[in-house]
């Protein structure tokens, strides 16, 4: 019998485990291994060079840029994202006749739903290539053509989206612009989550509120949206791992991938070109291995901020 | 099976509560007041714009697909087309090959979403509800998955398929099946882990009724156990499936072919492609015919399926 169930057990998870350390595990345990060589790429030569690629990169200067525009990213794509889809939930949960308990749809509200979720299953290089042409910088894009249609914009001097370098508020209006991205196709999903919290929180809460002469409005801020707090502080984990991963985007729309002039440059687009433009594999590894360490404290950091203890009803 | 008191899992969140149910009596004279007929006007007013603001590209796109190329550079706003140029969908198939990359996408998400889920159910089934030597370790070296960036990975990854494929052709780069063992691998970190929580909430007095009538664990497994984790299995299933729909990285990486010959891309690398190639080519109602027929299939599955992939989705988040 005990038998049996070790050659079960085995049988289960040779394939599953075999698979993954070859096509996962093996590659990252290698990773760390290049970073801590010279190597290449693509001759066999490589020599053991200790930390070297590691204290290199405090010192590169565009591997501080990249780094800022990551930390951009993770503070403004949760926070942004996670505030339009409660400001949503709330217009179409709240209203709606107040003369009744709990929470319900204003009128249309399943329509809405399906609509704002479109975003969230188009693929993110759909959703580049699209906004490519939409941002286009001259009279063929969809911004700019209504803009100067309506003569807000000036035709000789249209907005340069992509191509530009400015900073705006102490960033490079290009990321604001990725940025806008990020969220329209975010929104409407966290929307969707929330919305399904908000209708799982049981109707005698709110009964117990109006019986007390709470307003609609008093109703969400002191009793729907902290009993949403579980939902949020998931949802903001999620969103920091999609910051860290809006490559796609800039892969797609952005000139040379980082550009203009690296103003766009994240941490996975320095590793690429370090890689695969400048040939430094060693060094580019020593970056992907700082990249994990820094996503895995970023995770047990979010983590202990967020563990509370669950409200059970 | 009705004590059975496992995890409901992803019921769709219902829209509507069913109405006054629970409160008979009216409380105060709220729909009446003009402050909450401004507000519901305002609210409708705002979930309006978002809605444009959603659908209107989306609308554009599908209607620049339709005109002419000259019509795409001199009026690119207008969303009729002069005249309904259906061939530029005929084009950007076959001269775009978009029918191409439908069918690789679908030869490798037809292997590798069901590699995916059969695997990722075995291993998180036998690491939920089976006590051995090493447990842990294997758990918790899945889920590190979830944290690595990709990126990382990439350059050993290309080096560990193109040696593989030196010695196996079949799992070399640019080959549909080293893109669907590679796919499910990637897709076992939070499948297992998805897996694990659901399957730790099955009673345990189904599996041992079982065992007592003589089933083996396979048996067990396949007859009883994953029935009951229909829910769990669909939602991770709806996930893995657009995950993989999605990807763009991995083929972009692997499927290349080593000596400039045709490459197997998958739509989303394709489409890639394609729009980096505008710049010489312009053939941009063949671009806008491609985006198009990439989002299409989705849309409609989605509108069809919207309730499963609403509550799907976000129940693969809240787990």
């Amino acid at each position: 019998m005990r038998h049996g169930v070790a050659r079960f057990v085995m049988g289960f998870l040779a394939l599953p485990v075999a698979l993954y350390l070859f096509y996962v595990v093996w590659p990252f345990a290698q990773a760390a291994g290049y970073s801590l060589t010279d190597w290449g790429g693509y001759s066999d030569r490589q020599q053991f060079v200790g930390l070297e690629n590691y204290v290199r990169l405090f010192s590169d200067e565009l591997i501080r840029k990249a780094f800022w525009h990551n930390v951009f990213f993770l503070i403004t794509v949760p926070l942004f994202t996670i505030a339009l889809a409660l400001f949503l939930a709330f217009l179409l949960n709240v209203g709606g006749r107040e003369d009744r308990a709990g929470i319900r749809g204003v009128f249309g509200s399943g329509l809405y739903k399906v609509i704002f979720f479109f975003p969230q299953v188009l693929s993110l290089v759909v959703v580049a290539v699209m906004w490519q042409q939409i941002y286009r910088a001259d009279g063929q894009g969809l911004i700019n053509g209504v803009l100067m249609k309506i003569g807000l914009v000036d035709p000789e001097d249209p907005i340069l989206f992509m191509f530009d370098p400015e900073p705006f508020l102490g960033v490079p209006a290009v990321l604001w612009w990725l940025l806008l991205i990020a969220v329209w196709s975010g929104a409407g999903f966290y929307m969707v989550l929330f919305s399904a919290a908000m209708q799982s929180i049981p109707k005698d809460v709110f009964e117990a509120a109006i019986l007390d002469g709470a307003g609609r409005f008093h109703t969400f801020f002191r009793i729907t949206l902290p009993l949403l707090r579980d939902t949020v502080s998931v949802a903001w984990i999620y969103l920091g791992f999609i910051a860290l991963d809006m490559y796609a985007l800039v892969f797609v729309m952005t000139p040379s991938q980082g550009g203009p002039n690296h103003a766009s440059e994240i941490f996975a687009s320095v590793l690429n070109f370090t890689a695969f433009q400048k040939g430094q594999f060693g060094y580019a590894c020593a970056m992907g291995v700082a990249l994990a360490i820094f996503t895995i404290l970023l995770a047990a950091a979010q983590l202990k901020i967020t563990r509370r203890e669950r409200i059970e009803y | 099976m009705s004590t059975v008191t496992h995890d409901p899992g992803p019921v769709g969140p219902d829209l509507a509560p069913p109405a006054g149910t629970t409160s008979a009596r009216r409380f105060g004279s709220g729909g009446r007041r003009p402050g909450a007929q401004i507000f519901n006007g305002f609210s409708h007013l705002f979930l309006l714009v978002w809605a444009i603001m959603v659908v209107y590209p989306l609308i554009w796109v599908f209607m620049s697909a339709l005109k002419s190329d000259a019509e795409v550079i001199r009026q690119p706003l207008s969303l009729i087309p002069e005249t309904l140029r259906w061939e530029n969908f005929g084009r950007a198939w076959t001269e775009g090959q978009l029918g191409d990359f439908f069918l690789n996408t679908v030869l490798v998400l037809a292997g590798s979403v069901t590699l995916t889920m059969l695997l990722g159910s075995m291993a998180a089934y036998v690491l939920a509800r089976y006590d051995f030597p090493g447990n842990r370790l294997i758990y918790y070296m899945f889920l590190s998955g979830l944290t690595l960036p990709i990126y990382l990975a990439a350059v050993p990854l290309f080096k560990g398929v193109y040696n593989t494929g030196v010695l196996f052709p079949p799992l070399g780069p640019n080959k549909h099946l080293m893109l669907i063992l590679v796919y499910a691998a990637w897709s076992l970190a939070f499948t297992v882990f998805f897996m694990h929580s659901f399957f730790r909430t099955l009673p345990n007095a189904i599996a041992e009724a079982g065992l007592v009538d003589g089933a083996s664990h396979t048996r067990l497994f396949f007859s009883v156990m994953l029935p009951m984790a229909k829910p769990g299995l669909i939602s991770i299933g709806i996930f893995n499936v657009l995950g993989q729909w999605n990807q763009w990285y991995l083929p972009t990486l692997l499927m290349q072919s080593a000596d400039g010959g045709p490459k197997n891309q998958v739509i989303a690398q394709g489409l890639i492609e394609l729009s980096v190639n505008q710049g010489y080519k312009s053939d941009w109602s063949g671009l806008f015919a491609g985006v198009t027929m990439a989002m299409l299939p989705v849309l409609i599955v989605y509108i069809v399926f919207q309730r499963q992939v609403q509550s799907g989705l976000t129940a693969g988040i809240s787990k």
